[in-house]
């Protein structure tokens, strides 16, 4: 298997394809599986079959188109035609109708145009279009083209260069420019060199790396392998949850597809180029996405951060030279090398290029995996996108950015979504969730929540984030039972400034983000909590109440 | 053979060390203390304890002076009233964690949390103080660990690993529940690799281990890690 | 080794395809949780002894990860998701109401050894929120009644 062999696998498969008038596919990933995604892909089979159309309608079992609450998921193409909320009993009536008459079902197409209106697919360009199982289907989309470009047209420096004008920034949470990055560990000292993937996505309330490597896993390999032969690396590993057990399959089948075809290995496409990639697997720790822990993670140790310097560019994997890497900023590659990092620049914001997935939750009327372009506003995430607040209730705040993220109120709606916005309102982009709470809320009890998610979630290292976080959790307990002075809103401010700028890593320093912006934009609560002793939304003050049910 | 050297100034004093000298040390060989409680020297560097942090002028940022090498013409502040706020703070976190009651430690008046507060000027605790009740294991026939008096400095795991070199101790768990274990998590009377070399009770700077009907007075001599990793590379002149 | 144990057989040839990799110690953790369905002293022992790691090193990386579970766990297994959006739509509840009915604490087993009760961290089915797990089967916007019915339905099948 050679260079060329490549783009004879994608006009084979472009052809075969073109013999099929329509194309069924059918969502199988991890929010449809449990809708009966299977029952409804087993009945487009018989119902193709039954109809005598199978020659000229392919049924394909792919990834995520992003209506994860409508599911099952089923796109007719051409045309798009997403149909919701399939059962097997439907199916026979779409295919009767849709492709042996021409005639779409009207009443169960998805009625949220807006959804997808203002979305930008990139990353998830392949999302829900190609069988994430056959590398054949990713190929025809013009896969693995830019590393046959890479290998064939472009030195490691000009894959650097390329990536650098693209402006691409990490998409795991601090948005380091990915350029400089590569730069980094190309021209640091040692060898061998490594890279992992980082698709340890622990984020309570974030799917869009899991829905990535369901959907498009090839996308994540050819992003590494690039990455490998810019910084000249030849062992990858892709650190993923052990809570995905989809997405696992489909990586292990992705990564036994491209080692048949010679892209990974000891000599990819016959050009002597080295790489292989390995899974590892986590176990269940949050803080082993902050990437000296997961360093020590792949090492096979507690996931416990280490203090930097010396940097993992310099010193990562067994003291060699890393490059640690989230998923999404690797599947971004690929179609920066195809169209070159000028054209990718100038989507998104001049500092904040491109797109950003995120998982948009909670109290909205379209949940769901959505990629957008930089400089968006929350305002046309949360209302148009989102659809707003159901059973007509009202908006109370957004939280972007997971358990480390901010409580953004109404007021800060317009703020458009990039990471240097973020961070001056309080919030961060984190790994990409979008948690809408409506006056259900209570911005006490939300604080609370992820405080005690970060204190289980603390390795233990360092003082502030250890013993801090579960001093903060004390005073929560306080103010939400009833027992709480009003100096302790001044400690948990004291201490929460403190946990952020004396923690070892990224978790500790951002944990009291919920914190310091419920203090910030929702400060009458907590007076209304600790005076008055009642919460607006009913969520507090239960304890009694308990003990007489039980 | 010359030393590459760098030149810096720590509260305004102009210093010279050899270049990977990290602050910490830098400070300490000309007569600034910083205060630490994980770090000791002869051991690998923690940064856990966060009482070492130090102003770098020209970042907002703070560093911990344990793992922060020098660098020419850095200017570091040790002293100032956002770091003893900070250091006051790390202090009364520690003292509300777990069951600190000086007058009943062994190792009151030789301890090195209680000194810090002393000096740092920590006349209460902001927090509600949190009552462990953690087990304590004294089956071994000296040595005994109070596991409601640790504050994780890791100190005597680091000794146990990089000086004794049995590594018969480690952690459990993680965050507010880490607690240093023996073997698997066995009584210390049972476990088949420690040497009872002592050294764990010679390194902790609280009373959490200690060697029992000894004054702690007596048993704590951190300077040990220090003094053998020395010898070891046979620097018999200090 | 025991060599008619064919778990500990199976177990041992993982960690061989390992090279006795050190690093590896995840991967042995996680095939010998799935042979074994927990993990107890004498297999950690006998794993820190084949890949040469000290056995409070072993330990602590098994007790570090909540995925790794050091006692037997009950027969049937509910596991409530408490991420975000799952908690936003009232996880919660159904957790408080699943405690009351068994009298069990999340994290315990029922006194029989039939129920377990865990806590997990997102298993990224944010969409469908509340999710809970009863045995391999993931229900979907869970209310307490359907979650209820499910663990009635599945202890009464043993």
């Amino acid at each position: 298997m050679n260079l060329a062999d490549i783009q004879k696998i994608a006009e084979q498969e472009v052809d075969f394809e073109r013999a099929y008038k329509y194309r069924i596919n059918v969502c199988c990933s991890s929010g449809c599986v449990p809708l009966g995604a299977f029952k409804v892909l087993k009945a487009f089979e018989e119902a193709v079959k039954e109809f005598g159309v199978e020659k000229e309608c392919k049924v394909a079992k792919t990834g995520c188109v992003g209506t994860c609450s409508v599911g099952p998921a089923v796109v007719i193409e051409p045309g798009d035609y997403l149909y919701q909320n399939v059962t097997p009993e439907k199916v026979r009536e779409v295919v009767r109708d849709h492709i042996v008459l021409g005639l779409p079902v009207k009443g169960m197409l998805y009625g949220n145009p807006a959804f997808f209106k203002k979305q930008h697919r990139l990353v998830l360009r392949n999302a829900g279009k190609i069988d994430p199982t056959r590398i054949q289907d990713y190929i025809a989309m013009g896969g693995y083209s830019a590393i046959v470009k890479c290998l064939a047209t472009m030195t490691p420096q000009g894959v650097i260069y390329e990536v650098a004008t693209s402006k691409l920034r990490g998409r795991g949470g601090a948005g380091f420019p990915t350029g400089q990055k590569w730069g980094l560990v190309a021209r640091a000292h040692g060898k061998p060199k490594y890279i992992v993937a980082n698709l340890d996505e622990g984020d309570p309330g974030v799917f869009a790396n899991r829905t990535l490597a369901e959907a498009d896993p090839h996308a994540i390999l050819e992003g590494m392998l690039i990455a490998a032969y810019a910084i000249g690396a030849e062992k990858g590993y892709l650190y993923i949850r052990s809570e995905y057990p989809l997405a696992i399959q489909t990586l292990q089948r992705a990564i036994a597809q491209a080692k048949s075809l010679s892209l990974l290995g000891d000599n990819v496409l016959e050009t002597g180029f080295k790489f292989d990639v390995e899974l590892r697997f986590g176990a269940g720790a949050f803080v082993a996405g902050e990437e000296t822990a997961i360093l020590a993670s792949v090492e096979g140790c507690r996931a416990m951060p280490r203090p930097r310097p010396p940097y993992p560019a310099n010193s990562g994997l067994w003291g060699k030279p890393t490059l640690i890497q989230n998923v999404e900023t690797l599947a971004n590659i690929p179609i920066i090398i195809q169209n070159g990092g000028a054209w990718f620049s100038k989507i998104g914001t001049p500092r904040c290029t491109g797109t950003k997935c995120f998982s948009l939750t909670g109290k909205t009327n379209n949940p769901g995996l959505i990629e957008v372009p930089m400089g968006i506003t929350l305002r046309e995430v949360v209302f148009d996108i989102g659809g707003g607040v159901p059973e007509g209730r009202k908006f109370k705040a957004v939280l972007v950015g997971g358990p480390s993220g901010g409580c953004l109120p109404d007021a800060l709606l317009d703020l458009p979504i990039d990471y240097d916005s973020l961070t001056r309102v309080g919030a961060i982009m984190g790994s990409g969730g979008i948690v809408v709470l409506d006056d259900h809320s209570c911005m006490v009890d939300t604080a609370k929540f992820f405080t005690e998610f970060c204190v289980d979630e603390s390795c233990g290292r360092c003082t502030p984030c250890r013993a801090g976080l579960a001093r903060i959790k004390e005073v929560f307990a306080g103010i939400t039972e009833g027992n709480a002075r009003m100096e302790d809103i001044t400690t948990l401010e004291k201490a929460s400034v403190y946990i952020r700028d004396a923690s070892l890593c990224g978790l500790g320093q951002t944990a009291p983000n919920p914190v310091l912006t419920t203090l910030r934009y929702f400060r009458d609560e907590y007076v209304e909590h600790i005076r008055d002793k009642t919460c607006r939304a009913g969520k507090c003050f239960k304890k009694e109440e308990k003990g007489v049910e039980q | 053979m010359t030393t590459t050297t760098v030149t810096l100034k720590i509260d305004g004093l102009e210093v010279t060390v050899p270049e990977g000298t990290m602050i910490l040390k830098a400070a300490k060989d000309n007569g600034i203390i910083i205060p630490t409680l994980c770090n000791l020297e002869g051991l690998s560097p923690y940064g856990g304890c966060r009482l070492c942090l130090v102003e770098i002028s020209g970042s907002p940022k703070l560093f911990p002076a344990c793992i922060t090498p020098v660098s020419s013409g850095m200017e570091v502040t040790t002293k100032s009233e956002r770091l003893t706020e900070y250091r006051r703070m790390a202090v009364q976190m520690l003292l509300a964690e777990r069951t600190h009651i000086c007058s009943v430690c062994v190792a009151n008046d030789h301890c090195e949390l209680q000194s810090l507060a002393n000096q740092l000027g920590v006349d209460h605790v902001l927090f509600e103080r949190k009552w462990t009740n953690l087990e304590i294991d004294s089956s071994h026939d000296f040595l005994v660990i109070d596991r409601n008096r640790c504050i994780l400095c890791t100190r005597c795991i680091r000794v146990c690993d990089e000086i004794e070199g049995v590594h018969t101790l480690d952690l459990k768990l993680r965050g507010k529940d880490s607690q240093v274990i023996m073997d698997l998590d066995e009584h210390w009377g049972s476990s088949c690799s420690c040497t009872s070399c002592r050294k764990c009770a010679k390194v902790c700077p609280v009373g959490a281990i200690y060697i029992e009907g000894e004054p702690v007075s007596h048993t704590k001599h951190k300077d040990i890690a220090e003094f053998i990793t020395e010898r070891r590379q046979r620097k018999w002149k200090r | 080794m025991s060599k008619d144990d064919s778990r500990r057989v199976i177990l041992e040839k993982v960690m061989r395809d390992h090279g006795y990799q050190e690093s590896a110690l995840l991967e042995i953790l996680h095939k010998a949780q799935e042979l074994y369905g927990y993990l107890d002293k004498e297999l950690l022992m006998d794993i820190s002894g084949s890949l040469n790691l000290p056995p409070s090193h072993v330990f602590g990386v098994a007790t570090f990860y909540s995925f790794f579970k050091l006692k037997r766990p009950g027969q049937h297994v509910v596991t409530g998701c408490m991420g975000t959006a799952c908690y936003v739509k009232g996880a919660d509840e159904i957790m408080q109401a699943v405690e009351r009915e068994y009298n069990i604490k999340r994290g315990e087993a029922t006194p029989d050894g039939k129920l377990s009760l865990l806590v997990t961290r997102c298993i990224g089915a944010c969409a469908m929120a509340p999710t809970i797990i009863v045995d391999d089967e993931v229900i979907a916007k869970a209310t307490k009644e359907i979650v209820l019915q499910k663990i009635k339905q599945v202890l009464g099948g043993t």
